[in-house]
């Protein structure tokens, strides 16, 4: 018996029956348990509000703003801010405000479906590893460490530029997803194969076996719930990094082109007034930086909640 | 070797230090920690009162959660407050209060005045550094040597604690040793400057039986050999019995029972300590019924009214259950936190 | 004596050590080496060593959780290293297992009704899908939880209730063997104690056979019927309780028991304490001959070149099995026997009910940011990064 060891359980143990407290008796699961403490954090709200905001504009800009932001009024064409145009026009004479509203829906996009491919990929990848072992654990990690040495943007161009070229807005967010999902899973997969090798030699995993319990059925039940809790935490801060990465890529002309509205095009077309018109840089840019950052905080919040030892 | 010998010997109690004519070396009063919360305050200990004498070995006996680890931290000072919080109490060494004590001051205690030896060797020992410079580092710091000398005494320490080949292995890590061979290392580094008091918290809970022997009985020896003061924290009532003087149980973070160790075992006088002497299955006996003091200890945050044991008490009466019971003299040399405590002595 | 109903002959577990970028084996862990014994209906074999003996191995080896590198278990006739797929389905509802850490030993994300549910979960054969949750419920019941907390999670229990748990999962489908990995080792002296019993009510009640592996020589002695000493992947001595405890031939069991602490200070230093001398060798590089011819008083060159059997060696009183050339009874342990001394219930009590749980349906543990600090250095079951981590200190908690 281990002095720390008991002093834990001890601790456990202090239950003691005369509770006085009310709310006993009911089940608390560690999901639960994370949900309540998530939502003690006021940083919670802050960044959920952002998010539902960010995701009610990518579904419904027509909400935010009655203005059409492919209509261009060349005439006003770098219009400070006024209250016609509350963030001012940029330099093909559109609306600023619309455009950022309606770019939201090419980041949440991007940062959603790559997320999803990724942890999908990534996911089953590193659950296969981990759980295996063995040659098919060092192959499928020494593959991921081939994708994982490629730079992002490098890498992302490569892929951009190889498939077929097509102006058509949804084959080219797939095609943005796709480049993302290739260079991004093997960091999931890195994860996710870590956690189930840390799960897998629990007593619980082995109870399972000796019940006579099917591999998949181990998975399932027993390692994935388990393992599940430190993707989820990088997902989430790694969707930012992908909304930020869709921006790039659009600003650099290989990602999304005109006349489809991204952030990122908006501030590469913006760069040529950076000194006389700031604006047309600022406010997509803010946008871009808002979601960004509700993510991270997301992601550091869900963190907190799921290890309370970071309480 | 007579060098060496009389170099020990004169060490063994520094000029230096004061020590009080009645050998008296640790005085704890009334000592209280918290522990401050984002879900309340766990009352870890709630008075706790003893001392300590020069060669006298003390045994804090407590199951977990009952404070008795938490008392050690508290007496060595590496407690982390926050969010410990000590809102009473005193703890004198040699009649100066270390609590009140400048920090400064009161680190330069560890070591040469008051040293602890921790259960996990492998963790308290640095793995990036080999054992012989971490021993030596101790000497350099608190006595200036230079560094051949402190190794030399680094490799005179390995011997002292047993360590086979200790000149070749003095430029090992601690990887390299065994778990039992860790402990004497351990052992080792807290002895190095000779200190008064010696803490041994679980020393040998998490060694194999035949090395936990081994250094049980080098503890021994050298607390012999040096008239230090040790205190004992275990669970353990075998290890208890063999090399204790005195022992002080621990119950949710108050002393329910001291006594000299022979009849504390003969005749217990707390139902807390005369249960748990029955529902441990002995070696020297067959046919055994064990029986089990029922429940849990209570949970820190909800310490219950009265005694903190009544709730697992076959004695409980309504008594227990208001008012708390303090610890006082039954006997000559015996206390206990009992309302009934001379029923149960000759029970 | 009663039929035997598990046999394990000859079981040998060796791990590959890897080296190099090209993990090439240069050498083996041997973990269990050449280890036979039987079991008896309905009884309790108790397995001690220290750690690295490799008796928790021997315990995966039995539950097959791992495939022994030669060797076979045999029950009730059937050779389950050979058993097909089907048959092994089945085997699986004899023999089950209790492990040691409450804390990994249940799922942190599935309900107690879902833990103790799942044997029947995957053999639906045995209970029909309606009558699942009042068999749980039963099984809380008898081992003296209280069946309204079926809802609840692992981390809302006690260390000792957490084991309840896991012994009422190992017992749902009725298993004749019954493998118990340090049970008790992790629980405190007093919970230790409920758990003993409630494992020695359940033994009578359901008539299971225990395999109880633990390293407290002293807990052993009181569960078991017969013993196995283990030392460095081989059995050293085996015998009934009495044999064993008050007739030790080899020396390896004689130094282990003089060594155990007695709780009792009127023995102190008149009790004979056999010091062994340096630390048991890498289980990677045993020593020739026999094993424990290197810290061995008594070795002799035969010791170095042959080594000893597990045969009936005289005790002195009859023979019972021993692997030591030179065996010889020597009386460590002074016996008494206390089967008519009834404990004395005025301060403790044999009911195996957890009242604390039975009692009210009030208890929550302190919540984890208390035990963060007083437990200093555990790190708690919270989530899956916190949980997978174990406590390093515990002896033989993960033998190679």
């Amino acid at each position: 018996m281990t002095e720390p060891a008991t002093e834990a359980i001890a601790q456990q143990q202090s239950t003691g029956s005369l509770d006085a407290r009310g709310d006993v008796g009911d089940a608390r699961s560690l999901w639960s348990d994370a949900w309540r403490a998530m939502r003690r954090n006021p940083m919670f709200w802050i960044s959920a509000t952002m998010i539902a905001v960010f995701i009610l504009m990518s579904v419904f800009p027509q909400l935010f703003t009655s203005t059409d932001p492919a209509r261009a009024i060349l005439e006003r064409s770098r219009e400070k801010p006024s209250s016609e145009a509350w963030f001012g026009r940029n330099i093909q004479g559109y609306d600023i405000y619309a455009r950022c509203i309606y770019g939201a829906r090419a980041s949440i996009l991007v940062g959603l479906l790559t997320t999803i491919s990724v942890v999908l990929v990534g996911g089953a990848v590193g659950v296969f590893a981990g759980y295996k072992g063995g040659w098919v654990d060092s192959l499928l990690s020494r593959i991921g460490d081939v994708f994982f040495a490629i730079p992002l943007l490098l890498g992302a161009i490569i892929v951009l530029v190889s498939l077929p070229r097509s102006t058509n807005y949804w084959f080219i967010i797939l095609k943005v997803v796709l480049a993302l999902t290739v260079l991004g899973w093997p960091s999931i997969a890195r994860l996710m194969r870590s956690s189930v090798i840390q799960v897998k030699p629990n007593d619980y995993v082995q109870a399972a076996r000796a019940l006579g319990a099917s591999p998949w059925r181990v998975i399932r039940s027993h390692i994935l719930p388990n393992a599940l809790a430190p993707v989820i935490v990088v997902s989430t801060i790694n969707l930012g990094g992908y909304i930020a990465a869709e921006a790039t890529l659009s600003f650099l002309g290989i990602g999304l082109q005109s006349p489809a509205i991204s952030w990122g095009i908006d501030i590469s077309s913006a760069i040529v007034g950076l000194r006389t018109t700031p604006h047309m840089l600022l406010f997509p840019s803010l946008f871009l930086s808002l979601a960004v950052l509700a993510f991270i905080l997301l992601g550091d919040v869900v963190r907190d909640a799921l290890d309370p030892k970071n309480r | 070797m007579t060098t060496t010998t009389t170099r020990a010997a004169k060490k063994a109690v520094p000029e230096s230090r004061y020590v009080p004519e009645d050998g008296l070396l640790l005085d704890v009063e009334d000592l209280h920690v918290e522990f401050h919360t984002a879900d309340g305050i766990a009352k870890a200990i709630n008075g706790v009162s003893f001392q300590l004498r020069q060669g006298e070995t003390l045994a804090i006996l407590g199951e977990s959660g009952s404070g008795k680890s938490v008392t050690a931290q508290a007496i060595m000072g590496i407690l982390d407050m926050p969010p410990a919080v000590i809102p009473e109490g005193k703890i004198r060494y040699c009649g100066q209060d270390l609590l009140t004590m400048d920090p400064e001051v009161r680190r330069k205690t560890r070591g040469p005045e008051i040293s602890m030896i921790f259960q996990d060797a492998l963790s308290s020992l640095n793995p990036v550094f080999p054992v012989g410079w971490q021993i030596a580092e101790m000497f350099r710091q608190h006595r200036e040597l230079n560094k051949s000398d402190a190794m030399n005494e680094a490799v005179r320490l390995m011997e002292r604690v047993q360590i086979p080949a200790a000149r070749e292995r003095v430029k090992a890590y601690p990887h390299q040793f065994s778990g039992g061979m860790r402990q004497r290392i351990m052992i080792a580094m807290a002895i190095a400057l000779d200190p008064a008091v010696l803490i041994a918290d679980e020393p040998t809970t998490a060694l194999d039986v035949t090395v936990q022997a081994q250094i049980m009985a080098l503890l021994e020896e050298l607390q012999e050999e040096r008239k230090m003061g040790l205190i004992l924290i275990t669970h353990d009532l075998g290890v208890v019995a063999d090399v204790a003087d005195r022992i002080a149980v621990m119950y949710a973070g108050r002393l329910v029972e001291t006594a000299d160790i022979l009849p504390l075992y003969a005749s217990p006088a707390h139902p807390y300590t005369r249960g748990l002497l029955e529902s441990i299955p002995r070696l020297d006996q067959k046919g055994q019924t064990l029986a089990a003091i029922g429940g849990l200890p209570p949970n820190l945050m909800r310490i219950p009214q009265g005694c903190a044991f009544n709730p697992r008490c076959r004695m409980a009466q309504d008594i227990c259950r208001q008012d708390r019971p303090e610890l006082r003299e039954i006997v000559s040399g015996r206390f206990s936190a009992c309302h009934f405590a001379e029923e149960v002595i000759d029970a | 004596m009663p039929e035997v109903i598990l046999e394990a002959k000859d079981l040998v577990k060796h791990y590959p050590i890897k080296t190099g970028i090209m993990r090439r084996t240069t050498g083996h862990v041997k973990a269990v080496d050449g280890v036979s014994f039987e079991l008896h209906k309905g009884e309790t074999l108790g397995i001690v060593g220290e750690s690295g003996c490799g008796k928790s191995t021997l315990g995966r080896l039995i539950m097959r959780l791992e495939e022994p590198t030669a060797g076979e278990v045999v029950f009730e006739g059937l050779e389950m290293q050979k058993a097909s797929t089907g048959d092994m389905r089945k085997l699986r509802r004899d023999i089950q297992i209790v492990f040691q850490d409450p804390y990994t030993s249940l799922n942190p994300r599935m309900t107690v009704g879902d833990i103790i549910g799942e044997p029947f979960e995957i053999h639906s054969e045995v209970v029909p899908k309606g009558g699942r949750r009042q068999r749980v419920q039963e099984l809380l019941d008898l081992v003296g939880l209280n069946p309204e907390h079926i809802n609840r999670y692992p981390h809302q229990f006690s260390g000792g209730q957490r084991q309840r748990i896991g012994i009422a999962r190992g017992i749902a489908l009725n298993p004749k063997v019954l493998v118990c990995d340090e049970p008790v080792s992790a629980l405190d002296v007093s919970v230790q104690a409920q758990v003993v019993n409630l494992m020695e009510k359940l033994q009578d009640e359901l008539g299971l056979a225990y395999i109880f592996i633990a390293h407290d020589l002293s807990v052993v002695r009181h569960i078991s019927d017969r013993v196995g000493v283990m030392y460095l992947g081989k059995m050293a001595e085996l015998g009934t309780e009495d044999e064993v405890y008050e007739h030790p031939t080899h020396p390896y069991t004689q130094a282990l028991l003089s060594a155990v602490p007695v709780p009792d200070p009127t023995l102190r230093g008149k009790r004979e304490q056999i010091v062994l001398v340096g630390d048991v060798p890498s289980p990677a590089n045993p020593p020739k001959g026999c094993r424990f011819h290197t810290r061995c008083w008594k070795a002799q060159e035969k010791c170095k070149v042959e080594e000893p059997q597990l045969i009936d060696r005289p005790d002195g009183q009859g023979a019972h099995r021993s692997a030591c050339h030179f065996a010889e009874l020597r009386t460590i342990v002074e016996t008494v026997d206390v089967t008519q001394v009834e404990p004395d219930d005025r301060f403790a009590g044999t009911d195996v009910r957890d009242p604390s749980d039975a009692e009210a349906a009030a208890d929550v543990p302190a919540p984890e940011s208390v035990n963060e600090h007083v437990a200093q250095d555990r790190n708690l079951p919270g989530d899956a990064t916190t949980m997978v981590q174990n406590d390093e200190g515990a002896p033989d908690r993960r033998e190679i």
